[in-house]
């Protein structure tokens, strides 16, 4: 069986008497896209924040890279990165000097060469010398992905990466994504809201709903176990309903490696 | 420790400098306009009285206390500059660590303060000629403590604002404002009541301001204060990183870091 690169198992996180994620177990393997859903309130975010190390699990463990986060939380932020539109970088530097930065931050071996590179692929080299808060929404989503590249991460934490995009704009992004994705055999974990995008880029999904897993599988299946049309139709029926529908996985799905 | 992340920290802040020339307010301007009250203070208080060598007392007293006050600042002032850009989350998802982070914005507050504190006295110099540096390398023990202390009261505010976040801000800017009045740093620690002396005495900045009249006034470094000064900085500033790593556990307890960011 391949090893899971990420592998959650009992992931439990309250705010005092609030449970925001409730006991979750998940895998994710090698090169796959796996997408984090659930209306606004899920656990997603929660779930993510405790990958990055940047919250303390109530309860369960959390293996990354075959690292315990948080307890080895250097060495995994080293092999990772993460990209959000709702983080900026400092907006009254310019974008070179932020990304020299964060290249230094990953201490990135010839970085401004590697800065220089990535700009070519994502089509950002004219916007080097131009303040950061002088981008556009599409602009600043590529220089975010720039930024997350930097490293060469063997997984990417994308959260809602073409929030705030036109259709143009997020169609580029996500092609680009697909693109850098498939050369590099890396690792996709994000979220997103938008039903459309999950069902083009996603291998496997999992569908949170008031902290619990209860949908997981390829999109395909995942609307197939729902007798839903579309993964928005289930999104939909999700975020209305009163009660949490009983989790279902397929039974071929491994749990935990 | 690795001084490449620690580096990087320290030019982030460095090229807010570079890109916004309206930053250099805070650090021409802001100790241009302070030299000048109370050099002219000084100069009137030296008419008044035989002591002819007040405007430098007040002189090396303000230069202390930027040192103190701009160091300070260095520390809370950036990490704040870190929500203000919603840099915040995108540093701590990089491999630094919350000790790299820190020395980071230590070493920030020096570079600063070499800056203001060079400017402070060809000034003082120029406009007063009062050479600063005639107390000698009697200053150099005195700002080192003012500096442990300046980091140790930034540490703390840093923790504050983790835990209060942007609310906090008026924290960062005036903390050191706050206990100016406080620090005996124009005028002898005499001039308060006993029951305060007291309690001041468990305050580095008495002492070494203290310390530096002793020097203007002839009588070298009193080794009591100085001892009272680096001993008290080493409990507050063992108390300041205790303080800050408790915040940082609770910061990823209860999910500060992320409500930081909204």
């Amino acid at each position: 069986m391949e090893s899971a690169i990420i592998a959650v198992k009992d992931l439990r996180k309250a705010f005092g008497k609030t449970v925001a994620v409730d006991g979750i177990s998940f895998t994710v393997k090698r090169g796959e896209i796996f997408g984090l859903l659930g209306p606004n309130g899920a656990g997603k975010t929660t779930t993510i924040a405790m990958l990055l190390g940047l919250l303390t699990a109530t309860d369960g463990t959390i293996m990354i890279l075959d690292h315990s986060m948080p307890r080895h939380r250097r060495q995994i932020l080293s092999r990772v990165n993460f990209s959000s539109p709702y983080v900026n970088m400092p907006y009254g530097l310019p974008v070179m000097t932020n990304l020299r930065i964060f290249a230094r931050l990953y201490t990135v071996p010839r970085a401004e060469q590697k800065i220089r590179e990535l700009a070519e692929t994502f089509g950002v080299a004219h916007l080097l010398s131009r303040r950061t808060m002088t981008l556009s929404s599409g602009e600043t989503a590529r220089v975010n992905l720039l930024k997350a590249f930097l490293n060469d991460p063997e997984i990417l934490f994308l959260d809602e990466p073409t929030a705030a995009l036109d259709p143009e704009a997020a169609d580029t992004v996500r092609s680009l994504l697909l693109r850098l994705q498939k050369e590099r055999g890396m690792t996709l974990f994000y979220t997103s809201h938008n039903m459309q995008e999950v069902e083009r880029l996603s291998d496997r999904i999992i569908f949170l709903h008031r902290g619990k897993i209860i949908a997981e599988g390829t999109p395909d299946s995942v609307m197939r176990q729902f007798n839903q049309g579309t993964l928005e139709d289930f999104f939909i029926s999700l975020a209305r309903s009163k009660t949490t529908p009983p989790a279902t996985h397929p039974p071929h799905e491994e749990t935990m490696p | 420790m690795n001084p490449t992340r620690i580096w990087a920290i320290v030019l982030r802040h460095l090229a807010v400098y570079r890109s916004n020339l309206a930053r250099l307010n805070e650090l021409i301007l802001w100790p241009f306009f302070e030299l000048l009250l109370w050099g002219f203070f000084g100069t009137y208080v030296g008419r008044l009285s035989s002591l002819g060598y007040v405007v430098a007392v007040l002189l090396g007293a303000l230069l202390l206390w930027t040192v103190f006050s701009r160091v300070q600042q260095g520390i809370a002032i950036s990490f704040l500059m870190e929500l203000w850009s919603r840099n915040l989350m995108n540093i701590f998802v990089t491999p630094i660590s919350v000790a790299e982070y820190l020395v980071a914005l230590m070493i920030f507050g020096i570079l600063k303060v070499l800056f203001v504190a060079t400017f402070m006295w060809a000034l003082a110099w120029a406009l007063y000629h009062v050479n600063l540096l005639t107390v000698g390398p009697a200053l150099v023990p005195l700002a080192v403590a003012l500096i442990l202390f300046a980091w140790a009261i930034g540490t703390f505010i840093v923790g504050i604002v983790l835990r209060f976040g942007q609310g906090a801000e008026s924290i960062a800017w005036m903390f050191a404002f706050f206990l100016q009045p406080f620090g005996a740093v124009f005028f002898p620690l005499s001039v308060y009541p006993q029951w305060l002396q007291n309690i001041l005495w468990w305050i580095p900045l008495p002492h070494i301001f203290e310390a530096l009249r002793s020097v203007f006034a002839g009588n070298g470094l009193p080794p009591h204060h100085l001892a009272w000064a680096f001993g008290l900085n080493v409990i507050y500033l063992l108390g300041a990183f205790t303080f800050l790593g408790y915040m940082f556990e609770q910061a990823r307890e209860k999910g500060f870091l992320l409500k930081l960011q909204e």
